[in-house]
């Protein structure tokens, strides 16, 4: 069976919010999208970024729940978190590097993107990768975005000097391999 | 007198606009029920026509699945398109015809309505002669319903005057299509966009209008295809583009005529093709002369650089690729900025080959069907022209009539509306339009429908425009009566009927054949099924350009959709024209058209120095009356906001959300200002989607191009100032 991953690439997005009303329709979640859609800075840019769950390898949002809610599948797909034992503290809200969870009030639980996890289990692509018009998120063999794509993908992050690595993986341009975000990361000097 | 019922807020009470939250049966309950049955059709808005599977269960619409195998959008989808089923069971829906007294709207029985509105049609005919009365229909019909109508104004009604809110939209481009090509058709599929190595989107906001095109720009990026933008605003398809043109509104044609100059002087036309193919090209090199970079930097704000390389780009590589939407066709010299296009992509020798062409984006659903076959007011079916005799003999025989019974070529819908306000048209039978909000300068389209003497709507919710109606008849959904429709591409397709129309309301095309029955002239709309319909429409569209003689409901099923023309049951289609290098004139060739600059129709002066230029959002469709009643897509951008360049803002002493009220020469409203850096700071962009007192087209003008008719919506004249407050009812 191939094996699909999940690439973003924000350069493509036109912020249409397709993804986020079609997240909306899925059926473990129906009514309330999980994944959002921002303006970098309206005023002086037209660009947008999606946001999804990156589903990191070691799950920020896990490690720091004080009541062991949120469970990684084999698969590597970080779910919501379990609803009898989410008490609704927002720890991972506030931890998460990517800005991912949300807390749920009216459902006294924190949800966030599973993948689809009830349509890529069944085979089915998740809903906003299927919907995108722009495929800024795409649900596609690796080797179809090697081959197609003028950006590569890189799934390696460094929060100064935290590496996260996730299934999800982030667009880039090609001499890229790595994606740093803070201006440590670009340092000669270490910083104590 | 067509006057609505005083009553506004008792209107809003009953009929909506009420924003729909949920699918029918709720989030949690009815609809997360197992669908009964997955229904393969297309969206029932843009141009796009993408393929979605409708989720049905209990004769309602409850969700939907991606259509991953239809080749156009492979599952692709823009918000509208997953939102669109939230029309099912929607709490405004038209149930029954409505019949309105002086104390407002009552239900009646299709009798009463059907009769009341044939007594006063008839009536009216009889005082004031056949061509008082008028039809107008719409592009979001499909071809079964337009041809139907079409058909129902000159043989039933006999009136000269009918046509449909495509005049908003297309006819700029199908005038200049077939003035040089001699047909009014994209001439390439989409798949050609990607293969392309240069690309140039000439006023197309293709991330809001045309979001699946999107798409197939990037994977022509993706294989190192350049991208030329040209438009006064940064769309957000400009966030990739290799050169982005910010052309002054109203400008277009002398950009393009500065490409022309560009690639002349540089001697980099295709000498052997202008010469094997096509007429006239030395007279429009002639007319380009005048036009260096500087000269057309002048006029359009571009700079003299930018017009030399975007020249030079397209004709140096070798697949070039235009594609343009309404930015350069909503303007007074419309037709012309097309052909200016065209006249490019002719010289240099980029047409007819694989990624390489020059297409028309178009704008609403059945755009290119629902004007091949007969509701426009110069146009016979199968694209045949109403003056043409030959045309008039071939379809009268399949009517059954004599020629001579056919009706000459009529007003255009701004025409009509203004032949209204004049008191010649008296009545008016109006299906899938709302021109309250559509028509440019609003407040003279309420004035002229106020003075109709009789007037009826055939609609499925009561749009700003049916208020003012005499009667309305209740009809269908895009997903409750089967039919075809051309898309984009011109890929015939076929729209399956999911469910059958709620409570009373009927399909729109019994509902037009029960009028004509009631006129006296049921003979000749026998027709108990769509199906009927469209066996009549190939042959009557038979031998013209647009040819659908091949065509099956069976196989679009089986192909995926039938490029037209398509003469013969064998005839695979056509998805790219002129591939042979022959164009649709008699002679074979393409021709040359020479254009002339000249200013805007509502020019810009000391008193209103600052240009208005209007469109649309992605979360909207054109007059709102189906997406303003879908909860999702109206939240996702509630109100129109004007954009506003920070510099003009600074001028004007104007922040971001502050209100601001924008005056044209005909009207002003009060709108909260968007100050963003992604415009022109001499232009201000208004969306046009809703009435009253957020009514962009309050501010539009009605000069038309003098060929296409299209009103100039892209360029008018405004001033603005920051106003104390928000306006009375905001």
């Amino acid at each position: 069976m191939t094996e699909y991953g999940f690439f973003i690439d924000p350069s493509r997005c036109i912020g249409c919010q397709s993804c986020v009303n079609a997240c909306a329709e899925c059926e473990t979640h129906r009514g309330y999208p999980m994944i959002h859609v921002d303006f970098i800075d309206r005023r002086n840019t037209i660009n947008t970024v999606p946001t999804v769950c990156m589903h990191c390898d070691k799950p920020t949002c896990a490690e720091v729940c004080p009541a062991d809610a949120i469970k990684k599948n084999e698969d590597g797909v970080v779910q919501s978190s379990l609803k009898p034992r989410c008490i609704g503290c927002s720890n991972c809200v506030l931890a998460c590097p990517f800005g991912v969870p949300k807390m749920m009030s009216e459902l006294e639980q924190m949800m966030k993107c599973d993948m689809c996890y009830d349509r890529t289990s069944s085979g089915k692509r998740p809903m906003c990768a299927t919907v995108c018009p722009s495929q800024a998120l795409a649900y596609v063999p690796m080797e179809q975005i090697l081959r197609e794509r003028r950006e590569k993908p890189a799934n390696l992050f460094f929060f100064g000097n935290e590496p996260v690595r996730t299934k999800v993986f982030m667009m880039v341009p090609p001499d890229v391999d790595a994606v740093s975000i803070d201006v440590l990361d670009y340092m000669w000097e270490p910083f104590p | 007198m067509a006057v609505p019922p005083n009553d506004e807020a008792r209107l809003i009470e009953r009929f909506g606009p009420h924003p729909q939250y949920e699918p029918p049966g709720g989030w949690q309950d009815e609809s997360r029920r197992p669908a009964e049955k997955l229904v393969k059709t297309h969206c029932c808005f843009c141009g796009q026509q993408c393929g979605i599977q409708l989720k049905v269960r209990d004769n309602q619409v409850i969700g939907f699945e991606p259509w991953e195998e239809f080749p156009f959008n492979r599952g692709m989808l823009c918000p509208k398109g997953v939102k669109r089923y939230m029309q099912s069971g929607h709490p405004d829906r038209l149930l029954a015809p409505l019949i309105r007294e002086s104390s407002g709207f009552r239900e009646a029985t299709w009798d009463e309505a059907l009769n009341r509105v044939a007594s006063r049609i008839r009536e009216i005919q009889e005082r004031h002669g056949p061509d008082a009365v008028a039809v107008y229909g719409g592009a979001s019909l499909t071809t079964e319903k337009a041809y139907l109508l079409g058909k129902f104004a000159r043989v039933a009604l006999g009136t000269r005057h009918i046509d449909y809110n495509g005049r908003l939209c297309m006819v700029s481009a199908g005038v200049a299509y077939k003035l040089a090509f001699g047909v009014d058709r994209s001439p390439n599929p989409w798949d050609d966009i990607p293969l392309a190595d240069v690309l140039v989107l000439a006023g197309s906001n293709v991330a809001d209008c045309s979001p699946i095109t999107t798409d197939y720009i990037w994977r022509c990026r993706d294989r190192g295809g350049k991208l030329i933008v040209i438009d006064p605003r940064m769309t957000p398809i400009t966030r990739n583009a290799d050169l982005y043109l910010p052309v002054r509104p109203g400008t277009d044609l002398a950009l393009f005529m500065g490409m022309l100059h560009v690639i002349l002087r540089d001697g980099l036309e295709k000498r052997a093709f202008i010469a094997e193919h096509t007429i006239g090209f030395d007279d429009v090199a002639a007319s380009v002369k005048p036009y260096d970079p500087a000269t057309a930097a002048r006029i359009t704000g571009v700079p003299p650089e930018s017009i030399e390389k975007a020249g030079r780009w397209f004709a140096t590589c070798e697949r070039g690729f235009a594609l343009h939407a309404r930015g350069i066709e909503h303007q007074s010299k419309g037709v012309e900025n097309v052909l200016a296009l065209i006249n490019i992509c002719l010289a240099t020798g980029n047409i007819g080959r694989e990624g390489a062409g020059c297409v028309m984006i178009t704008g609403q659903g059945n755009g290119q069907g629902g004007r091949e076959h007969g509701q426009k007011c110069d146009q016979l079916p199968g694209q045949r022209s109403i003056t043409d005799p030959e045309a008039r003999r071939y379809v009268a025989r399949v009517w059954g009539i004599p020629p001579e019974q056919i009706p000459q070529a009529g007003y255009s819908a701004v025409e009509i509306m203004e032949a209204i306000h004049r008191g010649e048209i008296k009545a008016l039978l109006s299906i899938c339009f709302n021109p309250l909000v559509s028509l440019p300068d609003a407040n003279f389209t309420a004035e002229a429908l106020k003075k109709l003497e009789f007037f009826s709507v055939i609609d499925f919710f009561m749009s700003e425009t049916a208020q003012y109606a005499d009667v309305i008849l209740a009809g269908s959904l895009q997903e409750e009566e089967e039919g075809v429709v051309a898309n984009v591409e011109g890929r015939v397709l076929h729209i399956q009927q999911a469910i059958t129309p709620p409570g009373e309301a009927r399909v729109d095309s019994q509902i037009i054949c029960e009028l004509a029955r009631r006129l006296g002239h049921g003979q000749h709309f026998p027709f108990q099924s769509p199906r009927e319909i469209f066996q009549e429409l190939r042959e009557a569209s038979r031998g013209g350009h647009a040819d659908y003689y091949g065509i099956t409901y069976e196989k679009i099923d089986r192909q995926m959709g039938v490029f037209w023309p398509c003469p013969s049951e064998d005839h695979p289609g056509t998805p790219r024209l002129f591939e042979d290098g022959q164009f649709f004139h008699s002679h074979g060739k393409a021709h040359f058209v020479v254009t002339e600059y000249r200013e805007a129709g509502d020019p810009v002066n000391e008193e209103y120095p600052v240009f208005l230029t209007t469109g649309r959002v992605v979360s909207q469709y054109l007059s709102g009356t189906q997406t303003r009643r879908i909860g999702a897509l109206v939240d996702q951008y509630p109100e129109p906001r004007v954009e506003i360049h920070p510099r003009l803002a600074d001028d004007r002493g104007i922040r971001d959300k502050d209100w601001v009220t924008v005056t044209t020469r005909r009207a002003e409203i009060t709108l909260q200002a968007m100050v963003v850096r992604t415009i022109r700071p001499d232009t201000v962009f208004i969306p046009y989607h809703w009435p009253g007192r957020k009514s962009a087209n309050k501010l539009t003008h009605r000069t038309l191009d003098p060929r296409s008719k299209i009103p100039e919506f892209k360029v008018s004249a405004c001033n603005l100032r920051k106003s104390e407050g928000p306006p009375e009812g905001a």
